[in-house]
Order: C-alpha cells, then structure tokens, then sequence
C-alpha cells in the first residue's frame, strides 16, 4: 500500500490510545503486525515527563507514526496543533480531525477542507477524517489531499459500517485514490467488509484497546484484513436470487 | 508577570519563551509550543518575547487514535 510516496507493508493501522497498559499496547502492535500507528499532543507539566516515556515507547514500536488533531473543533486549534505535532513527531503527516458535533464526533466538513487547505500549502501531507460524503471527498482532493479516510460510523461506537450504500458509492466515485476506514469498527468482520468492499486499510483504537484481550483481538483484526484484501483482489462473484447447483448435474446416477 | 501556562496561570520572571521553558524543567524536553493559539517553532522560542496574559501551551507527544 503506497501513501503520501511511502510504502506501507500492512493495510491495518492502529491507535495508541486507551490500553490498559503500555505492555499490553506494545503486545496488541507486536499481533496486529501495524504498519502505522495514530498518536497525538497534549498538554503536560514541567515534571511529570509522560510525553518522554510514551515516545520512548512508540519509537521502539518500529512502525509509521501519523499524529492526529484529535479533539479540535476549530481550523486555527486544528491548524496549530499539526504545526506542533509535525516539529514534535518530525513527520509531515497528518491525520486531520475538526470536529464539528459533541455527540457524534461527526466532522465539521467547511472547517475540515479550510485546514486541509492551509496544511497542504504548508507542506503536509494531510489524512483528513472525513464522512462517506462524495462532495466532501471531491473537495478535500480539490484541497490537495492524496490519502481519504471515511469513518465507519462514529468513533468509538463499534457499530462497523452504518452507510454500506454511502461508502460503496464514495469507494466507486475515486477509485484511484486510498482510502482507509477510519474510526467505528468494532468487530474484525467489519473490517473485512470494508477490504472486501476495495478500501485499502482500516484504522482502529477502540475495538482493540477495550478488549478484553487486546493482543488477541488485534490479532483477529489483521487475519481479517488479510482475509477480506485477499477477497477484493479475487474478485468476487456476482450474488443470485435462484440457487445453483454446485455439483455437477451431469452424470449422476438413476438420471433417466 | 503573570501568563497562562497550559491553561494555568502561572507567575514567571522569564521574558522570553525559551527562559520560561527553562524554569518550568522543560529545558531538554522534547516538547513543542504555542502562543496566543499560534505555534512558535523552537528555533524562534529565544526571540518570542511574552506579554503579561500571554497564553503559552507547551505539549507533548500522547496516546492517539
């Protein structure tokens, strides 16, 4: 999978976020086999050093890192906040996020392609957290992103693909264009659909972290992407209405 | 003078954003900063001079999803 000119071997990529422990994070990666790992920049004080001790522990994951603006609800805050985590991470990629709704956590699609703008003509290389709609898609490509990354359904929720229709139209109207499934999957099936649908990687926090068996869970998630990749590329075929035999009709005993 | 430090206000004699990294411990942390809600590069932390009611945030980097 090629983003942004970089070469990823997996088409699963996970968040560091919510882990019972950095062992068990560090356990969930070492299953899942993620090429790319979601992390962020928060406030800290003078003593307390958890950004040194977390960024030890995602360097020695030895994966991708793509910083997010999670939590931001204005272009400025969003703006700022890649600007920080881009001299922090030391990394011109970006997973855009301005949200424009408490309870969903839906994008604010006019925030969202203004900051896409701005960040682009920065020299970023944006991943902007969008919805399945095509009109926001074809102005956040407008806007110079390369990458698109529709959400499931709200972060979170676990409730996999709430718009198969939406999505399907938005994979089919920029079929050149990569596309990964970011936010609202909570079960590995779900992240097969999507592969099988033809997005070229899913991206999940939550499903695994608030397992009961992180390491397990991410496991089961990456056979799933490979399961659900190996299907897209084999080219499914056509479901029917009527049953077809699958057994040859021809030859069997007391035909007359 | 007093400023807001991550949302906390916070006396300093620093006059400049490096000296206040300074006396806060960040002196060789790996953190980034900004100003009044605009990122402040850390090669231009010695020349950004601060105003009493500046708000600096200083971050670090953080779990993500």
């Amino acid at each position: 999978m090629r983003l942004y000119e970089t070469d990823i071997a997996s088409r699963l990529m996970l968040g560091t976020a919510q882990y019972p422990s950095p062992a068990v994070l560090t356990e969930a990666f070492r299953r899942s086999a993620a090429g790319i790992a979601t992390v962020s920049v928060r406030r800290e004080a003078g003593n307390e050093r958890a950004g040194a001790a977390f960024w030890g522990l995602v360097r020695d994951l030895g994966v991708t890192l793509l910083p997010n603006t999670a939590g931001c609800h204005s272009v400025r805050e969003a703006v700022t906040t890649a600007q920080m985590a881009r001299e922090l991470f030391d990394t011109p990629w970006i997973k855009l996020e301005v949200i424009g709704h408490a309870d969903t956590l839906q994008p604010d699609p006019f925030g969202l392609v203004e900051a896409a703008r701005i960040l682009t003509n920065e020299g970023f290389q944006v991943f902007p957290y969008t919805t399945e709609d095509v009109v926001l898609a074809g102005r956040l490509l407008d806007a110079g992103c390369e990458v698109l990354m529709p959400w499931g359904a709200p972060i979170g929720t676990g409730l996999g693909l709430t718009n198969i229709y939406g999505l399907r139209t938005l994979r089919a109207q920029f079929p050149q264009v990569p596309m990964v499934v970011d936010a609202g999957l909570g079960l590995p099936s779900q992240a097969a659909m999507a592969m099988e649908m033809g997005f070229d990687a899913v991206l999940l926090n939550t499903a695994v972290a608030k397992a009961g068996d992180p390491a397990r869970m991410a496991e089961g998630f990456a056979r799933a992407v490979q399961a659900g990749r190996l299907a897209f590329e084999a080219d499914p075929m056509e479901p029917r209405d009527m049953a077809a035999p699958s057994t040859p009709v021809i030859g069997m005993a007391f035909l007359e | 003078m007093k400023i807001m430090i991550n949302g906390t206000p916070t006396e300093t004699r620093a006059e400049m954003l490096d000296a206040v990294l300074e006396e806060l411990g960040f002196g060789d942390a790996k953190v980034a900063t900004a100003v009044n809600e605009d990122f402040v590069p850390a090669s231009l932390r010695g020349q950004t001079a601060l105003a009493p009611g500046d708000r600096v945030e200083i971050v670090t980097p953080r779990q993500g999803g």
